[in-house]
């Protein structure tokens, strides 16, 4: 029995909102060709909310981004602030003097990964576990494995496959893409 | 702010039809919200809206995935089993709460 206050002389149907759940043929594929602590998170988060919308969503590692998914190196992505002239003094806008940037990487990571696990995020392995626990493909490259002589059982066991740049054109077909 | 009639109360909702008052939302209107996205509740689906309705009254906003995961209890993969494709929209809507703001 649902009426609305609004139109109280009618039968009007109650707002249902809309989930969409029929128009999802929307597909998102991302590139992640990056090793840094920082680099890693923009493809994991957009990846995870598009999961979360009922987007078929796939991430495909190539380069540095290797570091993501390699077994051995995983857990211990690096930040640092060499080269980034948007470094700042902590809580001051104040550059960050880049001949000191070099030597800070230890303490940046440090902080950087405080401030991560602060707001609630995942560390990337374990973002990368929720990922396909949502429904998440993981895809690596197969010039860059051939290249550094990385093998299927380095990665994560949830990788899918090593495939040529060939097969992930193919795999992604008509897919939103985005290079991080 | 809209008003709708549901299971026989009168209930404040946004443009989107998410409850907007807290205390309007009871456990026999969650069966009716389910019903309206095409979900019928188990006991899977109250531990979920159980969790978020605490973790709300707590701490004033809606838990996401990777919360009700770490904290609820309730794997990322389960949450997407009992409310399929949009888990943190759906969900919140049944427990009559906002969409989660979290990005994670």
């Amino acid at each position: 029995m649902t009426t609305t206050d609004t139109t109280p002389a009618e039968q009007v149907a109650p707002i249902v909102p809309s989930f969409g759940d029929d128009e999802t043929d929307r597909k998102l594929a991302i590139i992640c060709s990056k090793g840094n602590l920082d680099m890693a998170y923009p493809g994991l988060i957009l990846g995870n909310a598009a999961l979360g919308e009922g987007i078929e969503t796939h991430l495909f590692f190539t380069f540095w981004g290797f570091d993501m998914i390699m077994k051995s190196r995983m857990h211990d992505l690096q930040f640092s602030p060499a080269g980034n002239a948007a470094m700042h003094l902590p809580g001051s806008d104040r550059h960050m003097p880049q001949a000191l940037a070099p030597a800070m990487t230890g303490m940046a990571t440090k902080m950087l990964k405080k401030q991560i696990a602060d707001l609630g995020v995942p560390e990337v392995p374990d973002f990368l576990d929720q990922i396909v626990a949502a429904g998440g493909h993981l895809w690596a490259c197969r010039l860059s494995a051939d290249m550094m002589k990385i093998a299927e059982e380095d990665l994560r066991d949830d990788v899918e496959a090593i495939i040529s740049a060939a097969d992930f054109i193919e795999k992604t077909e008509g897919a939103q893409l985005l290079f991080i | 702010m809209p008003v709708t009639t549901l299971n026989g109360k009168s209930v404040h909702v946004n443009e989107e039809g998410f409850l907007t008052e807290y205390d309007e939302w009871d456990e026999s209107l969650a069966a009716v919200l389910a019903e309206q996205i095409g979900i019928q509740l188990t006991d899977a689906h109250w531990k979920v809206i159980r969790f978020l309705r605490e973790d709300f009254k707590a701490q004033g906003e809606t838990a996401t995935t990777r919360r009700v995961q770490q904290v609820g209890g309730v794997p990322v993969k389960e949450q997407f089993a009992l409310f399929p494709k949009k888990p943190g929209k759906k969900m919140s809507y049944v427990a009559g709460l906002p969409k989660p703001h979290g990005c994670v």
